[in-house]
């Protein structure tokens, strides 16, 4: 442990934190041009070219709005729960490696800011505490629609929790480790495990949309029933922290996923110049950040009873059946042959084909009994 | 002193602190949230003595999960205002009892027994703790445990679902 070790600590950190500061504001921008292409309209386009201005135009505003506290709210919680909501996520995003290790200065430098043995473990255990900022947050507003908004929050995310651990069991059992790096470089010989686990992949993005209350699974802030809930008594920055908080959980998240599912930094010519890592890595995030924002604009959202129904009766069985075929192919691909791994694929492909099988069957018999 | 004692003291205070403030608080919320901070102190103590393992398990488990459904079903139930008498009036001086003989347990195996404190070398090797090796002994060594928690926890869901279940027809 030496200085220049915390050095190089402190500084990747701040780097990170100031991406992701970065991106939150430009996320905005991108996701209300991207929606605006949708619907056939402009989207801002008023400050700076291609309304490249217009985060920090919101940024300003938002800095000199007038903060105000419910007189009745539990003060203290009140402060707390946006730093809460906002803390795990950056927190997160520390195990992500963006590129092969590097030489600089004489020193190997890891390209993520911790490489942690347990590292997919250390998502999930920081994932389960983001719950809480909501859940604080609609219990101290003191105010009935902010309380229900928490309430559906906790529920949706202890729900969903399930089916996602299970989906980061998959590339787990792939690379037979838990660290970040492993799995990607796991992934450099075995082909994107997106391609092996087709299907996990999919529930995996599922349960994360679920998980970060983003549509058609935002509920928790369902503007039409719920005046945005939770986050409807919050003004100026503490509002900001929250929004702050979703955007830099869609970043994280689609890093997490992009490094678990889709090759991480990996890409044609990594090898030969690792600076093509973190550009690569970006690259995913984006297209992975379009799928939401694309989600977003097709999909309504879905009623409560549903939302649950999902997530327990479809995705936590899916995913289970995913863990027992993925294992089944290791061990067969170990014991008999190596081209046995493409068992993995197809049986995971037949799962979720019966699993949609399972949701057409249900709706069609609701549709039945109605009639 | 080493770094590590240091640490030990400070997370050791703010374990204690966090316990007294959940016992103490008058609000259910407020006593909920130290129970987390006390849970996350624990963790950094499984971190302290090379288990990361454990530790974050520790986080998801407990901090992540089991305190999330109390918060869920105080926030519910609109259960945060405590009585300020307590509901089972025998139950104080039972506690009280089981505290004097927890304490004098501890105090004989402090004085009388010196095995029990004597200081464990820990082995600091990236290996140790690591996921790999505590699986490997759960289900080697601990098999026989494994399974019976996982078959009690099984029968715990169990009963869950057979005591919510609504047959069919009663609906409404």
């Amino acid at each position: 442990m030496d200085a220049a070790l915390i050095w190089e600590w402190v500084i990747k950190a701040l780097f990170l934190i100031f991406f992701l500061l970065g991106g939150f504001a430009y996320l905005t921008w991108y996701e209300r041009k991207a929606l605006a292409r949708i619907q056939v309209r402009y989207g801002p386009n008023r400050a700076g070219p291609y309304g490249l201005l217009q985060p920090i135009a919101d940024a300003v505003k938002l800095i000199f709005k007038e903060e105000l506290t419910p007189s009745m709210a539990d003060k203290v919680i009140f402060i707390l729960a946006p730093i809460v909501t906002v803390v795990p996520v950056m927190l997160m995003a520390a195990t992500v490696p963006w590129g092969p290790p590097i030489q600089l200065f004489g020193r190997t430098i890891n390209m993520s800011v911790a490489d942690l043995n347990v590292g997919v473990l250390y998502i999930t255990s920081i994932a389960s505490i983001a719950v809480y900022g909501i859940v604080l947050a609609g219990w101290s507003s003191n105010n009935k629609y902010a309380i229900l908004g928490g309430l559906r929050a906790s529920a949706q995310m202890v729900s969903y929790e399930l089916a996602l651990g299970l989906a980061f069991v998959l590339p787990i059992l792939l690379a037979g480790s838990m660290r970040l790096m492993d799995i990607v470089t796991k992934q450099a010989e075995m082909g994107w495990f997106v391609l092996i686990q087709p299907v996990g992949a999919l529930i995996f993005l599922i349960a994360t949309l679920a998980e970060i209350g983003r549509a058609p699974f935002d509920m928790p802030d369902a503007e039409q029933e719920l005046s945005s809930s939770y986050h409807s008594e919050y003004s100026g920055m503490k509002f900001a922290l929250f929004f702050m908080a979703e955007y830099e959980k869609m970043i994280v998240i689609c890093a997490i996923a992009a490094t678990l599912f889709f090759g991480g930094f990996l890409g044609p010519g990594v090898d030969k110049w690792p600076w093509l890592g973190p550009i690569y890595l970006l690259a995913k995030i984006i297209v992975l950040l379009f799928l939401m924002i694309w989600v977003r604009a097709t999909f309504p959202r879905i009623r409560y009873d549903r939302l649950m129904a999902l997530g327990w009766k479809v995705l936590l069985p899916t995913a289970l059946g995913l863990v027992f075929v993925t294992a089944l192919g290791i061990l067969l691909a170990e014991a008999v042959n190596p081209a046995m791994l493409w068992i993995i694929p197809l049986l995971s492909l037949v799962a979720g084909v019966l699993a949609v099988g399972v949701i057409e069957r249900a709706l069609r018999r609701k549709e039945y009994a109605r009639r | 002193m080493s770094i590590d004692l240091i640490l030990f003291l400070v997370l050791a205070l703010v374990a204690v602190a966090t316990a007294l403030g959940m016992l103490f608080s008058r609000n259910a919320v407020y006593s909920a949230l130290f129970l987390v901070l006390n849970f996350a102190t624990v963790a950094v103590f499984y971190v302290l003595l090379s288990a990361p393992f454990i530790a974050l398990t520790q986080i998801t488990v407990y901090a992540g999960a089991i305190m999330v459904l109390f918060l869920f079903v105080i926030m519910l139930l609109g259960a945060e205002r405590l009585p300020a008498s307590p509901a089972l009036p025998w139950q104080r001086p039972l506690a009280i009892f089981l505290a004097l003989v927890l304490i004098a347990e501890t105090g004989y195996l402090l004085l009388f027994r010196q095995a029990v404190t004597a200081t464990v070398s820990l082995p600091q090797t990236d290996v140790f703790g690591s996921p790999s090796q505590v699986g490997t002994a759960l289900f080697n060594q601990y098999l026989l445990p494994f399974e019976v928690t996982s078959v009690l926890l099984l029968s715990a869901m169990v009963g869950v679902i057979v005591l919510t279940v609504r047959k069919k027809g009663e609906r409404e």
